[in-house]
């Protein structure tokens, strides 16, 4: 049968190490479900889509409770978001856009197959995450420090203590969220570091890459409104 | 894959993000009622319409896939829009003439 002969030549190619996976065999294959390789790119794709579409109705609660109760006490939440670093936040902001690119350009060099190139931009949207996760941590410390973390040391000597609080507590939440987010990113994006360091990867398949970059994305643009929401609020 | 995005095109496009960034910070400076935060939304939805576009290949991508993104917006707007005609419309109602 023809389909044996491809997946016997397959797991031939797989048993030598080290080798290129870019042959014909490669570029003609694909699962027996799907009418050809194109289809199959875009079904992985599009159930990256699904789960991150799911993603954003897991976060649009919080924002959601956001908005309810920055509806009901404006000046309450205006009053603490003096509070926050709004110029390391937006320095954190412009960290995952930069983070976004390399990402992006990481996602550009896996399709022309380079591998040492996607290495580079990937090990770089690492060290740009943990960057972010740095200055968020120092954040969250020095906001202990001052005696704003609900559940912990929540002391606030002015109008309104109540419902301060409560923005305290939607901040920690979503941005802790999305903090736990970006580590589970950071995991992601290293493992898939480590598969195309040992050539797993060609510009026929470069899926994994092509999807956490999606999910990576994602995080990205939920930060991108959690800084305005929280850091902006003018009083 | 359709055609593949330069990568001069995603740096112009980081370029934008950045732009709309500071201009995020520098409109916070001014005291403008309702529209601090109106802009300051606005200026989130474009960036996050760029990320969609262009860093997360949505304008190669299939119907399906601006399906499933419109959908989840469609399902967020069903979230926020009911939940505030709940919450908008919590006074107390007036009888006409009193």
């Amino acid at each position: 049968m023809r389909e044996d002969a491809v997946s016997r030549e397959q797991s031939a190619i797989q048993r030598v190490p080290g080798r290129q996976q870019a042959d014909t065999a490669e570029v003609a294959s694909h699962a027996r479900q799907f009418d050809d390789a194109g289809q199959q790119r875009e079904t992985a794709s599009l159930g990256m889509w699904i789960f991150l579409a799911t993603e954003f109705m897991f976060f649009g609660g919080l924002f959601m409770a956001y908005i309810a109760y920055r509806y009901l006490y404006p000046q309450a939440f205006a009053a603490g978001s003096q509070y926050l670093k709004t110029l390391l936040g937006g320095a954190n902001t412009g960290v995952l856009l930069t983070s976004s690119l390399t990402m992006a350009l990481a996602v550009h060099a896996a399709q022309a197959g380079r591998r040492r190139t996607i290495v580079a931009f990937l090990l770089l949207t690492v060290a740009l995450g943990a960057v972010f996760l740095g200055i968020k941590g120092y954040e969250y410390f020095s906001e202990y420090q001052e005696g704003l973390v609900p559940v912990f040391n929540f002391a606030f000597d002015g109008a309104q203590p109540q419902q301060v609080k409560l923005f305290f507590i939607l901040y920690f939440l979503m941005t802790g969220l999305h903090a736990i987010h970006m580590t589970i990113g950071i995991c992601a994006v290293l493992a898939i570091t480590v598969l195309a360091w040992r050539r797993r990867f060609s510009a026929q398949y470069y899926t994994p890459v092509e999807l956490i970059a999606l999910y990576w994305h994602f995080v990205d643009i939920v930060w991108v409104f959690l800084y305005p929401l929280l850091y902006l609020i003018k009083a | 894959m359709t055609q593949r995005t330069s990568r001069k095109s995603y740096v112009m496009v980081y370029v934008a993000l950045l732009i709309l960034l500071a201009l995020t910070i520098v409109a916070d400076q001014f005291a403008l009622g309702v529209f601090n935060t109106v802009i300051a939304i606005s200026i989130a939805a474009i960036k996050m319409l760029l990320i969609m576009l262009f860093f997360m290949h949505l304008r190669s991508s299939g119907c399906l896939t601006w399906i499933v993104a419109g959908a989840a917006f469609f399902w967020l707007s069903i979230l926020f829009g009911l939940t505030l005609t709940d919450l908008l419309t919590r006074s107390w109602l007036v009888a006409p003439g009193t």
